[in-house]
């Protein structure tokens, strides 16, 4: 059994997140596959408007946060210009799949040798559990009080479904984080989109699933079920693409 | 001198980004300013830059955002309502104090206007058209020459100042060919070490490149002290502007850009009828250069503002002049543009009405 | 400040060449150490219709780029002298291609040069240089700028795109101003 320690890629403070986040985990796998990799001294990240806009304060790599939806955009300026750096975003699904689309669908086209970890809560956390392109239908939030699909919200958006039909994208797997073994598989894709970027391969890009009990207005076990009963029935967990 | 060769404002104005050393360029096509990223798309991997045709002028502007972040020099072009999309770039980009160039080949509005020139995004430039406490360094060039010339001095004075620049020009300055000499860059100013840039931790202390300032609770205040003070320094160091013929003018013509080209027509078509006309013309339009008006408003009976939009740059003339001389005004927006006859024929009226009045 | 400005419009159908032409007469003024300023119409206004450029010459600083009183006109077509002759300055000077003008000026006071530049350029072997033969024929009547320094803007735009292009315009230059040099201008 391996011994649990520190990684030197997450600084030593406390987090802002609430008790059953899934930031937490997926800070974690994310700073252990970059010290595995030891590309922390080359990587730059980039942060997102939503609950993870501090992960500057706790990734202990050179960052930069820029406006919501955009960092696919900014992720291009910075590896363009950098073709040897290690460029990831870090994207809830407000930014990715809602503000941002536009940004994510062309650099993922593009082919952009960026790596994307893509945090799947169906909700938008930051500014209190409004409804998020990913919130399931029938699900309730702040701006879908009757279930989202009753007043012409529209179902579910996919986006390693729609990602998939791009000939730029390299690799997609949608993970999650609610058990031991999701938090496995999920730090092995990870670990694999940031290969994909120093093998030069192209756009690759792990969505995770992840708990949110704040807004979900559920204790921290009941999340975990939520995740596992219900979001990963609407968004079946697996990879949708690998060029390999 | 050197040999002047017949160029295009646009073409111009990337060929001197070349030269001082711009190697990234992320753009989107519109009218009239399709010179710019063309000429990119062929220009940059010459030089091993990067070109990108963005998805959208809020992907170009975030990419630039990027590309300064990575501390290459780098710029984006669009006409008015692609500028619109770009402030919320701007306003980061200027809060991350990071340095760019943005050049806007002004074309008609408000919405999607027509593509004939137009002055009308002056308030949107000088007083910033995102959100927060920002301001950007706006040049007006009235030549290709100057367009040239300025394009070299923005990328220096954004690197200098940390700021982003915009060149503001509109569809004829970019559109119109006239003789330029290119010459090689030589910087105008020291340049700071660049000492923010995200290029990896390797060897250092990580870097964050960011705009949210939550800690401590008046941070963000701190922040925008800083800004300010760095937007006087700049309102102290960097005033340009044209004094022509205005020592013993009774009338002075306010005008920048093209329409100074026209009004200094109509300042010699004055003098030929015996009418003291001058004309000051800004170069910066931020920092506007209020001494120059303020000072000329002691000595000349009045001030006539033209502009290419519907009394905007006038408010920034008024300001400077403080109520020492009346300011009369001309101009209109839509693609409308002044001659040198309807210019006369203001002054003409202004002269008459003092004459009338010193009876 | 006296000071020798002319200001140009040409102007014919969008495909006349018509921005050709105003780049051969700009670029043979800067060669000449002259002042000048080009523009052309652009974007939507330049697909189909009529297509117009202009350009100021002058061995003084120019102010205004814009041209709303042209000195001369170089015109390729009936729409383009019918909507731009009321705005000719006075006493100005009108280059025709009656090829493609059946009904002149109504104006009095306007200089008229006449040359069947299509017809012409037909015989050099190619219609499209019609609007180098104008050249020839403009210059060959205004002491705007020297033969020679056309002849060089002719050479610097196309030698390094193809050297029979070159010949072939040089050609249709000396025809055009062969061609129309009998020709007074007719009051």
């Amino acid at each position: 059994m391996p011994t649990l320690k520190r990684t030197e890629v997450l600084t030593d403070v406390r987090t802002h997140y609430c008790p059953g986040c899934g930031h937490g985990i997926a800070h974690r796998l994310v700073a252990e596959v970059i010290e595995e990799l030891g590309i922390r001294e080359r990587t730059i990240a980039i942060a997102p408007v939503g609950c993870a806009v501090l992960m500057y304060d706790y990734f202990n790599c050179d960052m930069t946060e820029c406006a919501h939806g955009r960092p696919p955009a900014m992720a291009t300026g910075i590896k363009r210009v950098q073709p040897d750096k290690i460029v990831f975003t870090y994207q809830g699904d407000g930014d990715l799949a809602a503000i941002g689309t536009a940004e994510t669908i062309h650099a993922a086209n593009r082919g952009e040798n960026i790596t994307v970890i893509f945090i799947n809560n169906a909700i938008y956390g930051m500014t209190g559990g409004q409804m998020a392109p990913t919130t399931l239908t029938g699900m309730r939030s702040t701006t879908s009080q009757d279930g989202r699909g009753k007043h012409g919200e529209g179902p579910p958006l996919k986006v390693c479904e729609l990602l998939r039909s791009l000939d730029g994208v390299c690799y997609l797997e949608r993970t999650a984080v609610s058990t031991p073994k999701d938090v496995n598989a999920a730090k092995r894709a990870i670990k694999k989109a940031f290969q994909n970027q120093i093998d030069g391969k192209g756009f690759s890009l792990v969505e995770v699933l992840s708990m949110c009990p704040t807004d979900w207005k559920l204790s921290t076990a009941q999340s975990v079920d939520f995740v596992n009963n219900e979001m990963k029935e609407a968004f079946p967990l697996g990879v949708y693409k690998d060029k390999g | 001198m050197g040999k002047k060769i017949l160029l295009k404002g646009n073409e111009v104005m990337c060929e001197a980004a070349v030269q001082a050393g711009c190697r990234f360029f992320a753009g989107y096509p519109i009218t009239p300013q399709n010179e710019v990223p063309e000429y990119m798309s062929k220009r940059m991997p010459q030089v091993d830059g990067v070109f990108v045709q963005a998805e959208s002028e809020l992907a170009a502007i975030n990419m630039v955002f990027g590309a300064s972040a990575s501390g290459v020099r780098c710029m984006t072009s669009s006409s008015s309502p692609g500028i619109s999309l770009k402030q919320e770039g701007i306003s980061y980009i200027a809060g991350a104090e990071l340095p760019c160039l943005i050049a806007n080949v002004q074309r008609g509005g408000p919405g999607l206007g027509n593509i004939r020139a137009s002055q009308a995004d002056y308030f949107q430039a000088v007083k910033g058209g995102g959100h927060g406490d920002y301001r950007v360094i706006v040049l007006a060039p009235a030549s290709v020459q100057e367009i040239y010339n300025l394009t070299m001095n923005a990328f220096d004075w954004a690197d200098y100042y940390r700021n982003p620049v915009m060149l503001l020009g509109d569809g004829i300055s970019g559109q119109m060919a006239e003789p330029v000499e290119i010459f090689p860059y030589k910087p105008i100013v020291d340049l700071p070490a660049k000492d923010y840039i995200l290029d990896g931790c390797a060897g250092r202390k990580p870097r964050v490149v960011k705009t949210l300032v939550l800690k401590p609770t008046d941070g963000l205040v701190t922040h925008n002290e800083h800004l300010q003070e760095k937007y006087k320094r700049i309102e102290n160091e960097l005033s340009l502007y044209e004094e022509y013929q205005t020592a013993d003018a009774d009338i002075v013509i306010a005008a920048y850009g093209i329409t100074a080209r026209i009004a200094k027509g109509a300042v010699s078509l004055a003098r030929k009828k015996g009418i003291a006309v001058g004309l000051i013309r800004p170069i910066t339009l931020w920092p506007f250069p209020s001494d120059a008006f303020a000072t000329a408003a002691q000595t000349t009976g009045q001030i006539l503002t033209v502009e290419m939009s519907h009394g905007q740059f006038i408010e920034d003339v008024k300001l400077a002049v403080n109520g020492a001389c009346p300011v009369e005004f001309l101009g209109k927006g839509g693609g409308w543009y002044p001659t040198e006859e309807l210019i006369l024929e203001k002054i003409e009226s202004m002269a008459a009405a003092t004459a009338k009045g010193n009876l | 400040m006296d000071r020798h400005e002319t200001r140009i419009i040409i102007a014919g159908f969008g495909g006349q060449g018509i921005v050709l032409i105003g780049n051969v007469i700009a670029r043979a003024a800067v060669i000449e150490e002259k002042n000048v300023v080009g523009m052309v119409s652009y974007g939507a206004e330049m697909r189909g219709g009529t297509a117009n450029a202009t350009v100021v010459i002058s061995d003084g600083e120019i102010f205004n780029p814009f041209v709303a009183h042209p000195d001369m006109a170089i015109i390729l077509n009936q729409p383009s002298l019918d909507r731009f002759e009321p705005q000719i300055g006075k006493d100005g000077l009108v280059l025709m291609n009656t090829s493609m003008i059946k009904r002149g000026p109504q104006r009095t006071d306007l200089k008229c040069i006449k040359v069947d530049a299509t017809q012409i350029a037909q015989k050099v072997g190619n219609l499209r240089v019609a609007n180098i033969v104008s050249v020839g024929a403009f210059i060959e009547h205004t002491n705007l700028l020297s033969m020679s320094s056309i002849e060089q803007a002719i050479k610097d735009l196309f030698s390094s795109k193809n050297p029979k292009l070159v010949e072939i315009n040089l050609e249709a230059l000396h025809t055009g101003a062969e061609r129309s040099r009998c020709m007074q201008p007719v009051r």
